[in-house]
Order: structure tokens, then C-alpha cells, then sequence
């Protein structure tokens, strides 16, 4: 069963020099108790997807059409109370700047404290929640660090207390927001194992974005690839990471540095820049940078699905 | 020349774009225009004292009435313009002199004299407006020359903390030195490097000080302690008009409306110029 | 914090210091004679000798001045010319009309200018909004002599809804309120402009922050949101700029005082002047530019205590 399934959404915003098209006919599924990875370059539409399945979008930003459908319910079709119901309980989030994260003016159990606002337990069982959850993500000296403001932690201390704050309702949907991009590689480390403790104590699914293909490898079940607001292949991590279909998948592994066979100054990376999303013409997104582009990919690819695996390309077809 | 005029037109276009800019354009010119043509607008001597008028109410011969000397109020109104206009042009011309001049020095000058000058400086920001008011009118007695002694002292420490800022800034720039090094004096320096980067910036502060000027003004005249009788302005009719509320509160309010009207479209015009043309002066 | 704190202290002794150093200045200028002040025109010059030697004024001006200096951080400014009395007590004795009418100005000004600059910045660009910005700015620019007199006009002359004149009978706390209300509104109506336009700037910008998204992410209550997460941090610089709030309503005060006939600080120095009475003068400004002084010292010292990531840099 699927707890999160994203069918054809599209999401538009209305700037000063026109209208911009964000996300374009974006389709996926969170399958319960899975962790699937959305990666892409920054400008993806990643912050826009996660903002419209939380039901934060700016003011000046509309889903024009598709579907957010969470445990069987359209997210598009809720009001601004229905979804705040949803949020901190059902989905969480954890984003990636552990240092503007927090309020800064707030100890950490007041915070923690606001979060159950809810639930109809006495305070003081609402602390001993949070302390709880602070050991869970191995907090040292819990008692304490409740009362103490989030300055006063570490990076990774703050991000781990994030995750704790996330996990504290047991949501069905964790959304994890390149939590992992403001650490350095040990703290990285740590934090993904503790996700991954988490995540099967609680038995949620997760929805994790990166940019960073190791981390993705390691801990996803799933991966989705975008490139500039549309869901250009998606597939299994094994399928994905051994057997890309979409030349932009291709490009994407092979400039991992991670990936490189041989000691090189020189990274390899894909020429060129996102397309401007304003200026929308009906061919294949990344025709522009692709290196295999022929005149067919003018017009709009075809997707094309594989043993699960799917991706929009002319190539497929040939 | 033509270029100058052109870009003024634009910058006035983009002011009266502003519904603030356009309203305080036009209380602005309204004020102007009196004061300017006031010897024409006006309908009887400002200082004309006539017993028999005495405490006359708004009418059609006293548009604004008349005080307790039988003076007519539009008329005095008209003509303290010219006096709350001019006070306030000229003592921001001399604050911005002397704050421009102390900036230089603070900013070249060796270290303590640096020090030296913000110290009073900030000391002189210590003191409440009108309370430096009032101490300054027990030295020069009250007059018009206590008023723009006040009023410079309470602008020059703003303006020459700008131009220090800039200088020391630019002091340290590169091509400063490589202007020292060739050989240009002060002067150049100040009119080639210093001035253009501050002028702007300076020009708006200063405008967004007249209204407070003109409030100092008023105020200390009110108070008796500026402008002296019979001398018409705006300040003294309010507080003619304040000795008689009771019974005729018309003089008041003729007192007070002109300052209003005048505060009023000289701050919407002053913050409508910043906001169009140096957001970054918001902070203050 | 301590280091900070002793810093700060340290500069405001030495402005202090320049201030009185200033002050005597002006004194020293004031042209005539102070002990023929002092006398009066029937004193023999033998008299006024007398008294120039007993007020140190054939002391040469470096002696005098550190005369001055010493006694004023002594709290002694010397006698005022009327009745002899010293000027430290007359001060002091006036001082609370002052204190209580800044302190109206400041409920005011808090009281409105707070709750709509919050107001404001949730729905930025509305028609509320741009009005309240517009009066904001009206508020701000025009004097408060002006907003005192036409209040008086209106409330108390026209409407008889406030008393007009006096600062109540001194035994009934209620009779004082009420004598207050008017003239706290002229002394504080031009920062209830000032708090509407600072907050809701610094409203703007903490809502944009990252922990504003992560509370809404939790799905915690707009109300939570608004005033627990975010004004509590947007009223921190607020908290600053209310000293130098205070130093406009001492200004305001002033003719708040003389407009509604109130005693204080304010109609004290006002009466000192038109009867020469300078060291009157002099002290009374004194001891309010150093109450401004140390209001700024506190309010900066506040901002610490309160912004728990200041408290802990200092």
C-alpha cells in the first residue's frame, strides 16, 4: 500500500515577468515503510514539491492540477486547517539548516512541548515524551538540554534534535529535506543510521531529499530523479544506480565524485544550466544539455516503464 | 543640462507614482507657494494690530479669523511660512556645511581628535531635543539665532557621522591612495571620491530633517523662546491661540494647521524619496 | 555579559561627563554677573562680592569646573536662586509628574503601536496595512505641541470628556489617571507610529526565517506561530530603540506639561527660564539627559537578558 502517491501534479507561480511552471506532471509513490529518495540538482523543484504536499506553498503559488493523495486522501482538496491537522502529526519534516531550524528564543522543551499541543496528556507527561525522545536520538544529559536554547547545541546536536521533534507524534510520512547537507561526512554518517533506526522502530515512510548520491545509494529503497520541475526516471536504488535509463541519470553518476575510478582535478559535470522555467517549449526538458540529443527530442518523450522502472526519453523508444 | 533636467522629471515621475509621494508633493507645494507668494495671497500686513477685529471668527474678509490683537490669522499664517521655510532651509544649509566639514576632520584627522569628536557628538545626542533647547536659549536669550543654534546642533553630529563613516571607508580604499599618490589634494579628493558616494544619501536625510525643523522651530516659538513678537509664525499664533482655547479656539487651530499640513508633506515626501531611491537608509 | 555591561557603563560615564563638562560651558557664557542675579538690583557691591567668593567665582575656570564636576557627581547642583533651596531636591521633587507621564506615553505607545505593527505584517500590502502606514507616518511627523493642543481642544474643551488642566488631586489615584490620559496621548501618539512601523519590518523579516517554516512543518497553530515564535523575537530591537523612545517623550513632555498646566521637570525648567533662575536650569537638564542616558544604558542591558543568544555572547 502506498502512503503517499503524487499523481500528474502541477504547480505553477505567478511572478512579475510571467507565470513559472515549477512542477511539471509529477508522478511518484511512497510505498509504507520505504524510504524513497528524490534527487537533483538545486532549482529541481524538490523545496516546491515538498511545499505542496505540506500545504505551504507561497501565496503567489498554485497546484494547477494533479493530485496529492496521502493515505487515500487528496491533500489538493484540503483547507489550510485540515492539512495543519496532518502536519507534525501524520507528516513531518525535517529540514536542512539545523541552525535557523529552531526558534532561537525558545528552549528546546518548550518547543518540544508546543508540538504535542494536541494531545491531551498532563505536562509533565509531555516532557517525559520529549525527554524520551531526546534519548532516542541519543541526546546526552536530556533533563538539561531540555531547558537550554538551541544555540547552545552543537550542529549535529541541533539537527539530531530536529529529528526528534519530527519522530515525536510517530508520523506516517517523514519528510526529510536534505537533512544531512549542513553536516560534515561523519556527522552525516551518524545522522543517517539514526534515520534509519527510526524509521523502522516507527515503521514510517520516509521521503528524503539529497543531492548527494552515496547518501541516497546507502539508505534509499526507491529513487526519484527530477530535473527542473518534472520526474525524469525513477526506479528501484539498484535499478537507478546500475541500470539508468535517462541520459540525465547517466551524467548524474558519472559526475558523483564518489563514483570516479581514477585520482582527476577535473570533476566531470554536465554543461549547461536549467532551463528557464518561464519560457517552456513542448520537447524534452533536457534536450539542451543532453549528450545524445537527436531532432526527435523536440517533441515530448515518451514514458517509457520497464520492470517498475520508468523514464521520459525518445531514446527508449529507438 | 538637459540630462540633469531629464532625470529630475523621471525621479518626479517616480514620486508622484507613490500615492504618499504624490499627497506629500502636493501639501508640500501648497506650503511653498504660500510662503513664496505670500505678499500677494495675503489680505491685510501681517502685523497690522486693529483693536476693533479682535477675536473675530473665520469669515469671508478673515478667512482664518483674527487673534487678540485683531491681527488677521491667514495673513500671519502666509508670512510665518516664510519664516518656518526659511529657518529651515538655512540651518540645514549650515548643518550639512559644518557637518561636512567635521566629518573631514574626524575622518583625516589623527585618531584622538576622532575620538574626540564622536565623544561629543554622542554627548550632544545624549541630551533630549528640547531640553538642549532650553539650555541654549538661557545662553543666547529667545531668538531666532537660539533656534538655529539648536538645530544645528542637534543635525551637524548625523551628517558628519556619515561623512566620517565614508571617509574612513574610502581612506583605506585603494584609490584614494592612488589619488594621494599622484598628487591630488583634499578637495579633489573630497569632490571627486567622497561626495559623490554620499551626497545622495545625505540630500535624503537632510529632507526627512526638515519637518523635524520646522517642529523645533514651531515648538520653541510656541514656547516663546524663538521667534520674536510681532514677528509672525506659526509656533507663536498657536500658543496666542492656546492663552484663548477657552473662547476662541480658532486661533489654535489656525496656528496648528499650517503645521501639520507642512510636517505632514514634507515627511510623506522625504520617506516616499527614500524609500524610491535608498531603501537601504530604512534601517535608521 | 559583565565585560559588556562594564563597558557600556564606562561609556556613559564618560558622555556623562562631557555632558556636564558641556553644560558648564553654557553656564560659564551666559553673560552678566550670577551673584548680581542672585541678589538682585539693591544688593551693595560688597554683598555681591561676598556671595562670588562663597559661590567660587573668583576661582580661576579650570577650579570651577572641577568644582562643578565633583559636586554634580556628589548629586550636588548647587541652590537655585529663588528660595535657596538645593536644586537636586526641587528636581527630584518634580521628577515623578514626568516619570508617570513618559510612563502613560509608553503604555500608550505599546499598547497600540505593538499589536498593530503585528497586525500589519501578517497581511502585507492590504488595504489595513496601507493605511495604518500612512497614519503611522502622519503620527510620527507632526509635533506633539501640535497633537497636545488639538487633543486639549477637542477632549477636554469641545467634548469636556477629560479634564483640561492640572495633574489630579494628589491623594486620589484615579483623579491622577484621569488626568493623565490626555497628555500621555500627546507625549506618546508619535511612537505608537514609530513601534507600528519598526515591528512589523522586523515582523516581515522573522517570518521569512527558516524556524517560522519548521513551526508551520509541525502544523503548530497560527496564533502559536504569530505571537510566541515570532514577535517575541521581532520586539527585541524594539526594545533598544525604546530608550531613545523615552528621550523623545522627555522632549514631549516638556510641552505636554506647559500645554496641560501639569507639573514636572518639563514646566520646571520652562518657569526657571523665564525667571533666570540658571543653576535651576542647568541642573534640571542635567538630571534628565543623565535619566536618558541611563534608560539607553538599561534598555541595551535588557536587550541581553531577554535574547538568550545575546545572553550568552556577552
Amino acid at each position: 500500500m502506498n502512503i503517499l502517491e503524487i499523481q500528474n501534479l502541477n504547480v505553477t507561480f505567478d511572478t512579475e515577468d510571467g507565470q513559472l511552471r515549477a512542477l511539471r506532471d509529477v508522478s511518484f509513490n511512497v510505498p509504507e515503510h520505504r524510504i524513497v529518495g528524490i534527487v537533483g540538482e538545486s532549482g529541481c523543484g524538490k523545496s516546491t514539491l515538498i511545499n505542496s504536499i505540506l500545504g505551504l506553498l507561497a501565496d503567489n503559488g498554485q497546484v494547477e492540477k494533479g493530485k496529492i493523495l496521502f493515505e487515500g486522501q487528496n491533500l489538493t482538496e484540503l483547507n489550510s486547517s485540515q492539512l495543519r491537522e496532518l502536519r507534525g502529526v501524520r507528516i513531518s519534516t525535517v529540514f536542512q539548516d539545523p541552525m535557523g531550524a529552531l526558534n532561537p528564543v525558545i528552549s528546546v522543551g518548550t518547543q518540544m512541548l508546543h508540538i504535542q499541543y494536541r494531545s491531551s496528556l498532563s505536562k509533565s507527561e509531555k516532557l517525559d515524551n520529549a525527554a524520551e525522545m531526546l534519548r532516542r536520538v541519543r541526546i546526552p544529559d536530556r533533563e538539561s538540554a531540555l531547558t537550554r536554547y538551541p544555540h547552545e547545541f552543537s550542529g549535529g546536536m541541533k539537527q539530531r534534535i530536529a529529528i526528534a521533534m519530527a519522530m515525536m507524534m510517530e508520523p506516517a510520512l517523514l519528510i526529510a529535506d536534505e537533512p544531512t547537507t549542513a553536516l560534515d561526512a561523519t556527522l552525516e554518517v551518524a545522522t543517517i543510521e539514526l534515520l534509519q533506526d527510526l524509521q523502522q522502530q516507527i515503521g514510517c515512510s520516509v521521503l528524503f531529499i539529497s543531492h548527494h548520491l552515496g547518501v541516497i545509494a546507502e539508505l534509499c529503497d526507491d529513487v526519484v530523479v527530477m530535473y527542473a520541475g518534472e520526474v525524469v526516471e525513477r526506479g528501484t536504488t539498484r535499478q537507478i544506480f546500475y541500470r539508468p535509463m535517462h541520459p540525465y541519470t547517466e551524467r548524474l553518476l558519472q559526475c558523483d565524485p564518489a563514483g570516479q575510478s581514477e585520482r582527476t582535478r577535473h570533476l566531470p559535470t554536465i554543461p549547461g544550466e536549467i532551463p528557464d522555467l518561464r519560457l517552456r517549449t513542448p520537447g524534452c526538458i533536457f534536450a539542451a544539455r543532453c549528450h545524445c540529443r537527436e531532432d526527435i527530442c523536440d517533441s515530448t518523450p515518451p514514458e517509457v516503464e520497464i520492470e517498475g522502472q520508468s523514464a521520459r526519453c525518445h531514446r527508449l523508444v529507438a | 543640462m538637459s540630462e540633469a533636467v531629464s532625470k529630475l522629471y523621471k525621479a518626479l515621475r517616480r514620486i508622484l507614482a507613490e500615492p504618499m509621494g504624490a499627497f506629500g508633493v502636493a501639501l508640500v507645494v501648497l506650503m511653498v507657494f504660500g510662503a513664496v507668494f505670500a505678499d500677494i495671497l495675503a489680505t491685510a500686513e501681517p502685523s497690522d494690530i486693529s483693536p476693533r477685529d479682535r477675536f473675530q471668527g473665520p469669515s469671508i474678509t478673515h478667512l482664518l479669523g483674527t487673534d487678540h490683537l485683531g491681527r488677521d490669522l491667514f495673513s500671519r499664517v502666509l508670512h510665518g511660512g516664510r519664516i518656518a521655510l526659511s529657518v529651515a532651509l538655512f540651518s540645514i544649509a549650515a548643518s550639512l556645511v559644518i557637518g561636512v566639514v567635521l566629518g573631514l576632520i574626524a575622518g583625516y584627522g589623527p585618531r584622538w581628535l576622532d575620538n574626540l569628536m564622536i565623544l561629543v557628538f554622542d554627548a550632544l545626542k545624549s541630551f533630549p531635543t528640547v531640553m538642549l533647547a532650553l539650555a541654549l536659549v538661557t545662553l543666547f536669550g529667545p531668538s531666532l539665532t537660539a533656534v538655529v543654534v539648536v538645530v544645528i546642533l542637534v543635525n551637524v553630529p548625523g551628517y558628519a557621522r556619515i561623512i566620517r563613516t565614508q571617509t574612513l571607508a574610502l581612506k583605506s580604499a585603494q584609490f584614494v591612495s592612488a589619488a594621494q599618490s599622484m598628487g591630488a589634494g583634499t578637495t579633489r579628493i573630497l569632490r571627486a571620491h567622497i561626495l559623490p558616494n554620499v551626497i545622495g544619501p545625505l540630500l535624503i536625510l537632510a529632507s526627512m530633517d526638515i519637518p523635524v525643523v520646522i517642529a523645533i522651530e514651531a515648538g520653541m516659538s510656541f514656547l516663546g523662546l524663538g521667534v520674536r513678537p510681532p514677528t509672525p509664525s506659526w509656533g507663536a499664533i498657536l500658543n496666542d491661540g492656546f492663552a484663548a482655547i477657552r473662547d476662541t479656539p480658532w486661533i489654535a487651530v489656525a496656528g496648528g494647521l499650517p503645521i501639520i499640513v507642512t510636517t505632514l508633506g514634507f515627511t510623506f515626501l522625504g520617506e516616499t524619496l527614500r524609500d524610491v531611491f535608498d531603501p537601504r537608509l530604512k534601517v535608521r | 555579559m559583565l565585560n559588556y555591561s562594564v563597558k557600556r557603563l564606562g561609556l556613559a560615564v564618560i558622555i556623562v561627563s562631557v555632558v556636564m563638562l558641556l553644560l558648564f560651558t553654557m553656564i560659564y557664557l551666559i553673560p552678566g554677573d550670577p551673584a548680581a542675579v542672585a541678589l538682585g538690583p539693591r544688593a551693595t557691591d560688597a554683598m555681591r562680592e561676598a556671595l562670588r567668593v562663597k559661590m567660587g567665582l573668583d576661582q580661576p575656570i579650570w577650579i570651577q569646573f572641577w568644582n562643578f564636576f565633583i559636586n554634580a557627581w556628589q548629586g550636588d547642583l548647587g541652590n537655585e536662586v529663588l528660595s535657596d533651596r538645593p536644586v537636586t531636591d526641587v528636581v527630584l521633587e518634580q521628577l515623578p509628574f514626568t516619570l508617570a507621564l513618559i510612563a502613560g506615553g509608553m503604555i500608550w505607545s505599546i499598547a497600540l503601536g505593538i499589536p498593530l505593527g503585528c497586525w500589519t505584517a501578517i497581511q502585507p500590502g492590504g488595504i489595513v496595512d496601507r493605511i495604518i502606514g500612512i497614519l503611522s507616518v502622519g503620527v510620527i511627523a507632526v509635533p506633539s505641541f501640535v497633537i497636545a493642543i488639538y487633543a486639549l481642544l477637542i477632549f477636554a474643551v469641545s467634548l469636556r470628556w477629560l479634564p483640561a488642566i492640572g495633574a489630579g488631586d494628589s491623594g486620589d489615584i484615579i483623579d491622577q489617571i484621569i488626568h493623565l490620559i490626555l497628555p500621555s496621548l500627546a507625549v506618546g501618539l508619535g511612537w505608537v507610529g514609530y513601534l507600528a512601523r519598526l515591528v512589523r519590518a522586523s515582523m516581515l523579516e522573522v517570518l521569512e526565517a527558516s524556524h517560522i517554516r519548521t513551526a508551520r512543518a509541525f502544523g503548530l497553530p497560527e496564533r502559536l506561530i504569530t505571537y510566541r515564535y515570532a514577535l517575541t523575537i521581532a520586539i527585541l530591537p524594539t526594545v533598544t530603540l525604546l530608550g531613545v523612545g523615552i528621550g523623545q517623550m522627555l522632549s514631549s513632555a516638556v510641552f505636554a506639561e506647559i500645554v496641560f498646566a501639569r507639573p514636572g521637570v518639563g514646566k520646571l525648567v520652562y518657569d526657571a527660564i523665564l525667571t533666570r533662575n540658571y543653576p535651576l536650569v542647568s541642573g534640571a537638564v542635567l538630571v534628565t539627559t543623565v535619566l536618558f542616558i541611563a534608560i539607553n544604558l538599561i534598555a541595551d542591558l535588557v536587550v541581553g537578558v531577554l535574547d538568550p543568544r545575546v545572553r550568552s555572547r556577552l
